[in-house]
């Protein structure tokens, strides 16, 4: 029997397909229908023994401060973070569109670090800042500044951690807003010249609205970056915990200490949930505000 | 009148660049000095030593972290490159009912957090025994739906007569794929290869969840237990974290193009 040439394509198809189908049905799709299932029951390892508690545990959410504090955490990480490794970002690359000579060997240096792994990039960081032998608290006072506790203090921890993983992140940022930069035409800024404009104007005008796809897609990229900070707080720290006095306590860092310190798995995919909705929501509003068309 | 401009752009930029650069030339002095010398903050070692290097290697599993680091890095991204050209050029270039909401299915799996999946994926875990095995350390990043999608877009830009010829000559549709369409998106599978290893190469969240046994640790698990059992000996600690960037440092190195390309591919272009 001859099969028709559509259908053999079809045949081929689906023949590539099957083992990506399978694997994002069941490592990808199905876990994530698990998560919620599993957000309706008290956990147990004897799978007899997991009670039904429906949504129990997303009232139980509403009485955690713990709870409280990691988000309202997650908030400030993502409200400082975001923001401060964007216009440094773009700083950096406004900078290196300046400069034509060199201009690779400084992207990599601002750039390797967004590679190298977290973990190691933080125990460096702990050591650096550390009260009382760190090398950050010696420059201070060679400089006559008093000395700062930085992690340790349950004020200082929380923007000493935004301040490295800004530090991380700042090259790829850079990166990012430097090829936007290069796409644009510089005949645009050569008329708006001949018309008169100052550098701020031709900034404002030419250069912001035109790099606007890049500005969402770092600032999308951003976000969700921070919200899912687990790797630096966990190793500049010392402990899982977020300390000191869970100053540094993540969402993501609470969800795993509920699923894989106290074995909450059922409470914790209910926490996972809650993270979904926020990420979601998030990249809804900032897809929505910042790809709004620029008037110019 | 330009002069002063770029002479202050280059002295801003070199400012900035020795504070990216102070954290790893810090970390590989320190972790050149004896342990008595760390605490006197002095940049350069009196007494330079690789001892520190020695002990970490001879003494610790660090052999077997990089090791298992390798593998999964290694056979995760093979895997990915193979199995999301696969899929890529099949949603791009061939014709079959269901298309579109596979491509859908696919692609909403990139909403999804890491931290939901882990929960369902370590159940599944201990269910079926893969806590502690290679296996389950490799099984969630043997493919990538941005990957897919990254790739797609790749084999939609190839002519659809260079792929006929392909079929004229007698290449079944396996054939097409492998030996005209795949070599055609080598910029591509570059980029998103060097990311796959890198992503699991620094990966910490999943391999802390599922490995049990300190010979199964990949290298950041490895640094971060190390460095937490090992206290105040920020000598080694320092050691262990040079031996654990070192290798990406040079990957870097050599790599530098295709990896800024593949961030403005992503971002920019994707």
């Amino acid at each position: 029997m001859r099969l028709s040439l559509a259908r053999r394509e079809a045949l081929w198809a689906f023949a590539f397909l099957l083992i990506p189908l399978v694997f994002f049905l069941f490592i990808r799709i199905w876990p994530a229908f698990q998560a919620l299932w599993l957000s309706l029951y008290e956990w147990n390892a004897d799978p007899a023994k997991r009670t039904y508690v429906g949504l129990e545990h997303y009232r139980q959410m509403l009485d955690d401060k713990l709870l409280r504090k990691a988000l309202l955490n997650t908030l400030c990480y993502t409200l400082i973070g975001v923001p401060l490794q964007m216009v440094l970002g773009l700083a950096v690359a406004l900078l290196l569109n300046v400069v034509e000579r060199w201009r690779d060997f400084f992207r990599a240096v601002y750039f390797a670090p967004y590679i190298t792994p977290a973990v190691a990039v933080a125990w460096v960081f702990s050591w650096m800042l550390s009260a009382n032998f760190g090398i950050v608290n010696e420059i201070l006072r060679l400089l006559g500044l008093p000395a700062q506790p930085f992690l340790q203090s349950p004020r200082q921890a929380l923007l000493t951690v935004t301040v490295v993983v800004v530090w991380q992140n700042l090259g790829f940022q850079a990166v990012l807003f430097l090829a936007g930069l290069q796409n644009i035409p510089r005949e645009y800024y050569e008329a708006a010249r001949i018309d008169g404009a100052d550098s701020w104007a031709l900034f404002r005008h030419i250069t912001l609205p035109l790099l606007n796809p890049v500005i969402v897609f770092s600032a999308v990229i951003g976000t969700i970056g921070f919200l899912q900070l687990f790797t630096q707080v966990v190793n500049l720290n010392f402990t899982d915990q977020g300390g000191p006095l869970s100053s540094t306590l993540t969402l993501a860092l609470y969800i795993y200490q509920q699923a894989f310190g106290r074995f909450e798995l059922g409470y914790a995919a209910a926490i996972t949930v809650l993270l979904f909705m926020i990420i979601l929501l998030i990249t809804l509003v900032q897809l929505r505000l910042l790809s709004r068309r620029v008037e110019y | 009148m330009k002069r002063w401009p770029t002479i202050l752009a280059y002295t801003v930029l070199a400012v900035g660049g020795l504070l990216m650069v102070f954290p790893f030339l810090w970390m590989l002095l320190t972790s050149l000095k004896p342990f008595q010398e760390i605490f006197d903050l002095k940049l350069i070692p009196q007494n330079v030593t690789l001892d520190n290097y020695r002990q970490v290697i001879l003494e610790t599993q660090f052999p077997r972290w990089f090791f298992n680091s390798l593998v999964v890095a290694v056979i995760t991204t093979l895997s990915v490159l193979f199995f999301d050209a696969l899929a890529g050029y099949t949603l791009a270039k061939l014709r079959f009912p269901g298309k579109g909401l596979i491509f859908v299915l696919i692609l909403s799996t990139l909403m999804v957090p890491t931290e939901m999946l882990i929960i369902p994926w370590y159940v599944m875990s201990v269910k079926n025994g893969w806590v502690n095995t290679y296996w389950g350390l490799l099984f969630p990043g043997l493919m990538s739906a941005f990957g897919v999608f990254l790739l797609r877009q790749f084999f939609q830009t190839l002519p659809n007569d260079l792929l006929d010829a392909g079929r004229i000559d007698g290449l079944n549709e396996f054939g097409v794929f492998w030996r005209v369409a795949f070599p055609l998106v080598r910029p591509a599978l570059a980029a998103l290869g060097i990311f796959t290893f890198l992503g699991n190469w620094n990966a910490f969240l999943w391999p802390l969840v599922i490995v049990q046994t300190a010979d199964m640790r990949t290298l950041p698990v490895g640094v971060a237990l190390f460095s937490g059992e090992a206290g105040t000996a920020w000598n080694l600690i320092m050691a262990a974290s040079s031996l654990a960037v070192l290798p990406v440092l040079l990957a870097f190195l050599f790599f530098q193009r295709q990896i800024i390309e593949g961030v403005v591919l992503t971002g920019v272009k994707g």
